[in-house]
């Protein structure tokens, strides 16, 4: 693109932000949303090309060209509909995907720096769009489709692949029930993903509108434990999707990392999170609160953390990561959020051990520090330890944001299932299916944690293959 | 109605009771050694506490629960046809329990409770069931008309001599096993210190030894390792891969240590309680 052309494209309208001094200690959500006029300038910006690619880049393949001109047309209402026609959750997507790799990520003006704020524009009519009874909003029937209580699917594990995919059977008229093991529906999207990102009526909203679609969720339900496979297979259900998410938590095998203080990400946001622990003692379960807070690792679930953290009143946080800003694997805008919040970064830097006091709480953190070294299989540069370079940080708080692995709850009981070498389930690419007939998978424990998209997509990917062979039979 | 209490047992009063509860799905499950995770109101935490039995027919489990803290305190306040709002379960991998010969169940204070369950199934699996209970006073010891009826012998131990024993339930372990080799396997549930010393008189006589930890959990379900514990110096979760382990292995110190992570924040929450109860 020449120099000319770039001058004439205007620029993507900003997001408004809650001030970052006003927001850094408080849970409010820091992204406020497009206003109406933000929203019609931005989508009058869309080329609208001929052959657009912004479509190829979604995982659930979004018509994003269709609903930004709609948008730019000021009719919110049938670009929900458009986007709502292959996307059940398009209020969280628009939140929480990385739109910059995938369809800002793919637009003909991301050249420029300034593609179209796809992301923006699909939270907007999201939010915008309130009339949620209406089966007519929801399916583009007139009336509602009844679900066929003959073709009954059921999913473990309520997170966004099961969500998704309930959507889009239950619009089909398809009878689905989903099983959560949690006492609140939603998975990592309420336990994991913090008030201030993706505030917890959002997710609600999504919930109950599959619930007006005739999708039951029973919670407190344990796939593999309370209720199996075979179970339901017994019961009459067709088919069963397992959406059960990759929720065991990685340590590092360091010494102290049981002190009392040391906690997995996924502890420490789902006692803030699910449990809302940030109100206690209004809310019975505790969290801790630290002062001097470290947080290891380098993605969304330690900016999560950190941001956490800081908004629990501690002095300081340090996001300690291995290799540099670049490499690290949080979103962008993710990490700016939370430096502008006042989170620092201590980088090049990998924990060796912890220590703590006569009780067992830690004080202090030693760290290897690094430098980039070849690349590795993943094309970046491998960190390695600079011989004889450690250092120490005092610290009353350690957050391991350092990864998870496959849950194994459900598999071990289901021994039908083939697992990889990780202990993922085993899909057909094509289908979603596993080794047991009828029997689908998909999100994280399919793949090991990736994003609420991806997971997204491998629902619906398995929901088009069931609803096809239900019709079938 | 699922998840209600059909009946109320006070064991100990203002202490320890006992609630039969409607769960047909986890009685179909439960096996000895399960827990179930239960919270009992909207701003609740969510507790673990272990299945003590079940009636698959009449889809009811058992649990008992000593008041502690906040939570155990408001469960304490349930009455008969009062609803536990969430319940969920079995959890934990069951008792791996087989046929081979003779079992010795200690169990201390609330749990012998969960104990109970351990050694009915081993008496249902055709084993020799010796019990071993202890408490701080007579009226304390629980489930001592249950556990006479599966097993060959239930000897005791309490802290003031009431009956049996005057002392621990280690000290008759231990002279137990020193006259009976045939023992296979011996099984603990009770406070960590008694756990701990019981490894420690179970050592010399390599007999298996199993215990079952009582980590502070958050979900119950693997994911967030708030209970995890040290076994052969490796990171273990109580709730997946326990709550059993083999008492050899555990770092019964870390546990003792960790289970108090909280303890200030615990006694806020029920010294809160307690004024607003008696407000």
């Amino acid at each position: 693109m020449t120099t000319k052309r770039k001058a004439k494209i205007k620029p993507r309208i900003g997001m408004p932000l809650l001030d970052p001094l006003k927001r850094a200690r408080i849970f409010s959500e820091v992204s406020l949303g497009y206003r109406a006029e933000d929203a019609v300038l931005e989508a009058k910006r869309c080329l609208q090309c001929k052959k657009p690619t912004c479509r190829k880049g979604c995982p659930v393949e979004v018509d994003c060209k269709s609903f930004i001109r709609m948008v730019a047309e000021e009719n919110f209402r049938e670009a929900f509909r458009v986007i709502k026609d292959t996307n059940s959750l398009p209020a969280i997507c628009g939140r929480v995907c990385p739109q910059e790799n995938q369809c800002e990520g793919t637009c003909k003006l991301r050249p420029t720096g300034q593609p179209i704020a796809i992301g923006r524009l699909e939270r907007f009519v999201a939010d915008n769009f309130y009339a949620r009874t209406s089966c007519e909003e929801e399916t583009g029937f007139m009336e509602c489709l009844l679900p066929d209580e003959n073709l009954k699917v059921a999913a473990f594990g309520s997170g966004p692949s099961s969500l998704t995919l309930a959507g889009f059977l239950a619009a089909r008229g398809v009878k689905v029930t989903i099983f959560e093991a949690l006492h609140e529906p939603g998975g990592v999207l309420v336990y994991g993903i913090p008030e201030f990102r993706l505030p917890k009526s959002v997710v609600k909203r999504e919930v109950d509108s599959l619930k007006h679609l005739g999708v039951d969720f029973k919670c407190n339900f344990v796939g593999g434990m309370s209720v199996t496979v075979d179970d339901l297979f017994a019961d009459g259900y067709k088919a069963v999707f397992i959406g059960v998410g990759a929720g065991l938590p990685k340590f590092m095998k360091l010494d102290g990392e049981n002190l009392v203080g040391v906690y997995s990400a996924n502890e420490y946001l789902t006692r803030v999170n699910l449990m809302h622990a940030y109100r206690f003692p209004e809310y019975d379960t505790p969290v801790p609160k630290g002062d001097k807070v470290v947080v290891i690792g380098g993605g969304n679930v330690a900016m999560d953390a950190a941001r956490t953290a800081y908004r629990l009143g501690a002095s300081s946080v340090r996001v300690i990561y291995r290799r540099t800003k670049g490499e690290m694997p949080a979103r962008r805008e993710e990490l700016e959020h939370a430096l502008d919040e006042g989170i620092e970064l201590e980088i090049l830097a990998s924990p060796l051990s912890f220590a703590g006091d006569a009780n067992g709480k830690l004080q202090k953190v030693t760290l290897q520090r690094m430098e980039l070294g070849l690349p590795d299989a993943s094309g970046r540069r491998r960190p390695v330890p600079v011989d004889g370079q450690t250092f120490e940080l005092e610290t009353d708080m350690a957050v391991m944001a350092v990864g998870t692995g496959a849950n194994k709850v459900l598999t071990q009981t289901t021994p039908k299932l083939k697992l990889n070498n990780r202990g993922y389930i085993e899909v057909d690419p094509a289908t979603g299916e596993t080794s047991m007939p009828m029997v689908f998978a998909g999100g994280d424990i399919v793949t090991g944690a990736a994003t609420v998209v991806q997971a997204m997509g491998a629902g619906r990917l398995a929901a088009k293959e069931i609803l096809g062979r239900l019709k079938k039979s | 109605m699922i998840n209600k209490i059909l009946k109320k047992r006070i064991l100990i009063p203002g202490r320890v009771s006992e609630l039969t509860i409607y769960a047909p799905h986890i009685a179909e499950k439960a096996r000895p050694g399960n827990f179930a995770v239960l919270r009992l109101s909207e701003k609740g935490e969510r507790i673990p506490l272990t299945i003590a039995d079940r009636d698959p027919e009449n889809g009811t489990i058992v649990i008992v629960y000593l008041v502690l803290g906040k939570t155990s305190a408001l469960l304490d306040t349930h009455v008969e046809g009062d609803v536990i709002l969430d319940l969920c379960g079995p959890l934990g991998k069951p008792t791996e329990i087989k046929k081979q010969g003779e079992v010795v169940c200690v169990g201390g204070g609330t749990g012998i409770a969960a104990m109970h369950h351990i050694a009915k199934g081993n008496f249902e699996a055709g084993n020799e069931v010796t019990s071993v209970i202890g408490a701080r006073s007579k009226d304390l010891l629980l489930f001592k008309p249950e556990l006479e009826k599966i097993s060959s012998r239930v000897l005791i131990a309490t802290d003031d001599g009431t009956v049996g024993h005057k002392g621990f339930v280690t000290e008759v372990l231990q002279k137990y096993l020193q006259n009976n080799s045939s023992v296979s396997e011996v099984v603990a549930v009770g406070p960590v210190p008694m756990m701990k010393a019981v490894a420690k008189v179970t050592a010399p006589f390599d007999v298996r030894t199993m215990v079952s930890l009582n980590s502070i959990m958050v979900d119950g379900i693997g994911m967030c390792g708030a209970c995890r514990v040290s076994v052969g110096g490796e990171i273990r979760f109580a709730c997946v891969d326990g709550p059993e382990f083999d008492a050899s292995r555990v770092d019964f110190d870390e546990l003792m240590t960790r289970l108090c992570a909280f303890r200030d924040q615990e006694m806020l929450s029920m010294e809160l309680f307690k004024k607003s109860e008696a407000s």
